[in-house]
């Protein structure tokens, strides 16, 4: 990957211009000057400039992923808000909302701003969460509101479920005010118990304890019974079973503040998967049966799930390299992501490439309330180029990310990323 | 000799193999019966025998066919505990490959850490308990005691009574067992039973009066204390009573049951003292059929070529 400066003037021509908003894909050209885009469509190209032919290739909207880790502070072994934008920006991605568990924890006013400061460097736009509680301790809440006026998109205290119905409760009534989205890791701590794969046939078979899908079913159903009660802002993130997919479809025919995400692994594994004890498949919430498998597939088709999030979890080789019960929870996943979920939903399920290009994009931004009609004249060029029909083989050479935890080695993916545009800089990827 | 390299499972290991090492075990226990118990087979063959979890009768067991097969034994004991603190199990298994060494006899608390080994060591690896996953070298001296007392396997009815879910001798009996031809019924606490474990081609049943009723042989588990107080396991006496071996149940039933232990055992909670020591126990067969099922599997996978035995 070559990152550079945008020249002055740029022209992509030739390329397949898919708006997702508008829902259209046509041939044109785009013209980029000083970071904005200047003209799109059929125009007379201007000559003496920077130009790419991109025939062949796809453009639109970079991707907005709302649930990475990045480790900063505190783990910097494992990713940077540096390293991160790279693996993003491999994967076609050019905003990031960053998961608030890190060391310490992202749950101050001055924390955010810290990750704020932090990110002004980096190629691609960071956008905080902040946790919902002090400390990720899920006993008080934390202080949403000067967080928010820090540069905070939602709250949550990914990876630590809010156990507690009452504190759940309480931040979703206090989150009104703030109009943004609380996202909670929707696990049962004592129907999971020490449980560290799916409960079923496979964690029987390789006497793994279990984690059951009524964990996280269990508490989805609190989350948007309370939800629904306090007319909050509800993000149910990485869902994992058939039950969770059936809890919110229900609810979203009587109310509009539900939105739910799920991620290119959960889509594409199954447990049959962790017969070999591959401690990279080892994520929260568990790779679940085929059965959960397929009702999220059926749950993207049916609208139930509004995007796809990575849930990027760079881990350390020896965080890794360990029995499957010690082993940590979560895999990377912006660079393989579109590959896979090109690759599972539009060539193999059959949706189509717009939908697709949707739950990457807008869906995503409506849902954190970032700007989603980009592909106009005067926006600041947010842009990704892929070409829709590549087939692809992933290895380590294809991560950016300082870690290397994916159980996606030597897939054959479809569909690559080429060229990410994002706040002035232009990426090629190889 | 046999089909896979090491004896990480009897999950993947053909019932041709199975049968072999069985056949092979009863060549070795004619050997433990003469008055010079050793044979040269495993000459100038070291073998480290790997316990990061306390073991006092697998490891002896282990060690003892070790030494009556001449092979060179190094018992290296650690707790996981010191391991999670400092050396990774990578860096121990590195560091015992390269002391050049043909085999490692592991016991590990955690599910699949033979799996893991083979990533980093080329010395073949025989499973002696992997957390609550598998043991093979139990359920083949189980079977070869079977076999013995019964002069089969097939289509004998044999009930596995206990913590199933935890329990690593029920998983590798089970596997062994259905690939045989015997028919298994498993017994225990609806909460410690998986309500998936069926789908390995057992039957369960939580009457234990009728399943005593149906059952050719017996295979009672320990019942670890420590499941207890966590609302698996209520007390001792309501266990015995649900689900005890106890002499007013055996006798009760007409026909003689052959009962079976994998050790140690809890007298008075999972079996009575009177049945274990009764005629139809064959606990200490067991534990003498171990040490020559264990000389089979060390033989058949580290001896140079068949035939050497005699």
């Amino acid at each position: 990957m070559i990152t550079e400066l945008l020249p002055k003037k740029i022209l992509f021509q030739n390329v397949e211009i898919l708006d997702p908003l508008k829902g259209t894909n046509k041939k044109g050209n785009i013209l980029i000057i000083n970071g904005k885009i200047a003209e799109i469509g059929k125009f007379d190209q201007p000559s003496g400039i920077k130009i790419i032919d991109a025939k062949g290739l796809t453009l639109t909207q970079g991707f907005c992923d709302l649930h990475v880790h990045f480790r900063e502070p505190g783990n910097e072994d494992k990713e940077t808000l540096f390293s991160g934008s790279r693996a993003a920006l491999a994967g076609g991605f050019t905003r990031v909302c960053a998961m608030p568990n890190t060391r310490p924890p992202i749950d101050s006013p001055e924390l955010i701003s810290y990750i704020i400061e932090k990110s002004k460097d980096c190629p691609i736009n960071i956008h905080p969460i902040g946790a919902v509680t002090k400390g990720q301790a899920g006993i008080e809440i934390s202080e949403m509101g000067l967080m928010k006026d820090m540069g905070a998109v939602a709250f949550s205290d990914d990876g630590l479920p809010i156990q507690n119905g009452l504190v759940m409760r309480k931040a979703l009534e206090y989150s009104t005010m703030l109009d943004l989205p609380i996202i909670n890791h929707a696990e049962d701590s004592f129907l999971r118990c020490d449980g560290v794969m799916n409960e079923g046939s496979i964690s029987t078979r390789l006497g793994l304890p279990g984690n059951p899908g009524i964990a996280e079913s269990t508490m989805v159903y609190r989350d948007l019974k309370l939800a629904e009660m306090t007319g909050a802002k509800l993000h149910v993130p990485h869902v994992s079973t058939a039950a969770s997919v059936e809890h919110i479809k229900d609810m979203k025919s009587i109310s509009n503040n539900i939105t739910a995400e799920v991620t290119p692994h959960h889509l594409f594994f199954s447990d049959k998967d962790l017969v070999n004890y591959n401690t990279d498949l080892k994520v929260a919430p568990p790779i679940r049966n085929n059965k959960s498998r397929k009702a999220l597939v059926n749950g993207i088709k049916k609208g139930v799930i509004d995007c796809i999030a990575t849930d990027h979890a760079p881990h350390t080789l020896q965080d890794k390299e360990t029995t499957f019960d010690l082993a940590a929870f979560g895999m990377i996943g912006l660079e393989s992501c579109f590959g896979i979920v090109k690759k599972l939903l539009v060539d193999d399920e059959g949706l189509s490439l717009i939908k697709l290009v949707k739950l990457l994009t807008i869906s995503p931004r409506k849902i954190m309330g970032f700007n989603y009609d980009l592909l106009k004249i005067g926006v600041e060029a947010e842009l990704v180029l892929f070409d829709a029909n590549e087939n692809w083989v992933f290895e380590k050479k294809n991560i950016f990310s300082q870690s290397i935890n994916s159980p996606f080695f030597g897939q054959e993916l479809s569909g690559k990323i080429k060229y990410t545009v994002s706040k002035g800089y232009i990426s090629q990827i190889f | 000799m046999l089909s896979n390299k090491h004896l990480l499972g009897l999950e993947n290991l053909p019932k041709e193999d199975i049968q072999k090492i069985i056949d092979t075990a009863f060549n070795f226990r004619e050997v433990l019966d003469r008055p010079i118990k050793k044979v040269p087979s495993l000459q100038g063959i070291t073998v480290v025998n790997l316990f990061f979890e306390n073991s006092t009768r697998t490891r002896i067991s282990f060690e003892l066919a070790q030494k009556r097969l001449s092979a060179d034994t190094v018992n290296f004991s650690a707790s996981t505990s010191s391991l999670k603190k400092g050396e990774s199990f990578k860096d121990t298994a590195q560091n015992i490959e390269a002391m050049k060494i043909d085999a490692v006899v592991m016991r590990h608390p955690s599910p699949g850490a033979p799996n893991h080994l083979t990533k980093f060591i080329d010395a073949k690896i025989i499973n002696a308990g992997d957390g609550t996953h598998e043991h093979p070298t139990q359920a083949i001296l189980d079977m070869m005691s079977l076999q013995e007392k019964f002069g089969k396997i097939k289509d004998l009815n044999v009930a596995i009574v206990g913590d199933i879910e935890h329990s690593r001798v029920a998983r590798s009996n089970i596997y062994g067992l259905v690939k045989m031809g015997a028919n298994v019924t498993l017994c225990g606490p609806p909460n410690l039973v998986p309500g998936t474990i069926s789908e390995m081609g057992v039957n369960v049943n939580y009457n234990i009066d009728e399943v005593v009723e149906w059952a050719d042989a017996i295979n009672v588990l320990r019942i670890q204390k420590e499941r207890m107080g966590i609302g698996l396991i209520s007390s001792e006496r309501e266990y015995r009573k649900l689900f005890g071996i106890t002499e007013e149940r055996i006798n009760r039933s007409g026909k003689e049951i052959v009962i079976m232990h994998p050790g140690p055992m809890n007298r008075g909670v999972e079996i009575d003292g009177g049945v274990a020591d009764s005629d139809q126990a064959i606990i200490l067969d067991q534990v003498l059929n171990g040490v020559a099922s264990r000389m089979s599997v060390l033989y058949l996978l580290l001896g140079t070529k068949d035939g050497d035995l005699k």
